[in-house]
């Protein structure tokens, strides 16, 4: 069973109705039994940062993310579940993160003299810079995840296994150990993020 | 490269599928989740709910129909159509709705967006505006001088909000939209290509994406409009819905173009 945590935050039926899709058990849950009890948990959310770790907070479940992650559970953060997998963030107010992966979270920032839109929003082409399991469907250059955010990690190349590039660096999928971070919704990514999710289901 | 998207919309009335020509007529055209499935197949790049009736009845039909879609369709996935409060966001967030689009209650009540925004993120936040050529600016001193003025509509385009479009454009962004869905009402429903000079006008003063609505009539008016503005996304329903086209064909022109498309 893959435990989808529910903490309030936006879109967590499309995560749960994916895995379903590809045939996998998702249950959405903010039981921290159900947490411990799953071969792996995703963290879905949609939202603002300061709003998402206080209903995680609140409902007591960022103690059992970060046991549970330590202890080597694979976990997959989507898109501002990624962006909590930070130390802090800077979304409104300064805000801890999990801190489960080294780095913080900022602004997309239009270079100099450059119009930037943002939110960085629609179906981007991703880069491997880290090969990963979960990246072995990813062609490099070519593959279009969706992505919608205003925000970016900002972290190490090491912790970078995809990136977009939009005016800027946009780690698309971080990891450390068994702790990944999808910045693009896989969920809603057509073929290619399903196929994403397929691969981290299968880990 | 960031893909310009391309949209199918599909108005709902009562769980059924509709499509207002000049927000007049409606005819019956299906089920929306199948609609959904079908432009998902065909490519689309994400597809729009617009909930026509959002009455407190319509809203759980829509909520059911949301649910049902986010079951078998992987891609994005707006809705919009009556939205009042930011609890209507989460209802929608919750069903798998990715962004709603918010359109008179926003005019009404503009901390709307800023209450959705805090509480749901920016990117979720859509701010639908209807917009129509009410005059030309006759002021000297004005950066418009000479080109058309446009007026926010609300009500389904029944009720002149006095606003301009542009002024509005900027401010629901300052207030935490993440996008804008601009719709032409001169040029809604009559298949003659997007309203360029609205366009051009909202791109130029917003950084958010713009959504262009209305117009999109054959091939060559969604490479006119990707060529022509900075939009970033075209939405259209009659074009794709009476099988005219593929979403593929306007791709397939898109790229003939050298348009960045999926």
């Amino acid at each position: 069973m893959i435990a989808v945590i529910d903490y309030g935050a936006g879109n967590i039926f499309s995560v749960k109705n994916a895995l379903g899709f590809l045939g996998f058990t998702g249950k959405l849950t903010g039981d921290a039994a159900d947490i411990r009890a799953a071969d792996k948990l995703i963290l879905p959310g949609v939202g603002a940062f300061p709003d998402a770790m206080r209903m995680l907070t609140e409902r007591g479940l960022t103690d059992v993310i970060r046991a549970e992650a330590a202890g080597g559970k694979p976990l997959l953060g989507i898109c501002l579940g990624m962006q909590i997998l930070f130390e802090r963030g800077y979304e409104f107010e300064e805000t801890r993160g999990l801190g489960l992966i080294e780095g913080y979270v900022d602004k997309l920032t239009p270079p100099a003299g450059e119009n930037l839109k943002i939110p960085h929003m629609g179906w981007d082409s991703v880069e491997i810079i880290n090969p990963l399991p979960l990246t072995k469907t990813v062609s490099s250059g070519t593959t279009m995840v969706y992505f919608v955010h205003s925000y970016k990690a900002v972290t190490p190349r090491e912790n970078i296994s995809l990136l977009a590039r939009y005016g800027q660096d946009v780690p698309a999928l971080v990891f450390r150990g068994s702790v990944y971070g999808a910045q693009f919704h896989p969920e809603k990514s057509g073929e290619a993020g399903l196929n994403i999710l397929r691969s981290f289901a299968e880990l | 490269m960031l893909a310009k998207r391309i949209i199918p919309c599909l108005d709902v009335k009562d769980g059924m599928v509709v499509k207002g020509v000049n927000f007049l007529e409606l005819r019956d055209v299906g089920d929306p989740v199948a609609c959904a499935v079908e432009y998902n197949r065909q490519g689309a790049d994400e597809v729009v709910f617009l909930d026509i009736m959002a009455s407190h009845e319509g809203r759980s039909t829509m909520i059911d129909v949301v649910e049902r879609t986010a079951e078998k369709v992987f891609i994005p996935l707006t809705v919009g159509g009556g939205i009042r409060t930011a609890d209507d966001f989460r209802d929608l967030l919750r069903a798998g709705a990715d962004k709603v689009s918010i359109n008179s209650a926003a005019v009404a009540h503009p901390r709307v967006l800023e209450e959705a925004a805090y509480r749901f993120g920016n990117q979720c936040v859509v701010i639908a505006i209807d917009g129509k050529r009410v005059g030309i600016d006759d002021d000297p001193r004005s950066p418009r001088y000479g080109k058309s003025v446009f007026h926010v509509f609300t009500e389904g385009g029944r009720n002149d909000a006095g606003l301009d479009v542009i002024e509005w454009a900027k401010k629901a962004e300052n207030l935490g939209a993440g996008e804008i869905l601009l719709t032409s009402m001169d040029t809604d429903g009559t298949k003659a290509g997007f309203d360029l000079e609205m366009l051009n006008a909202v791109c130029a003063a917003v950084t958010i994406p713009v959504i262009a609505s209305g117009g999109g009539g054959d091939l060559a008016s969604f490479v006119e409009l990707f060529e022509r503005t900075d939009a970033d996304a075209a939405l259209a329903a009659s074009i794709f819905h009476y099988g005219e086209y593929e979403v593929a064909d306007v791709k397939a022109a898109l790229r003939e173009a050298r348009v960045p498309v999926r």
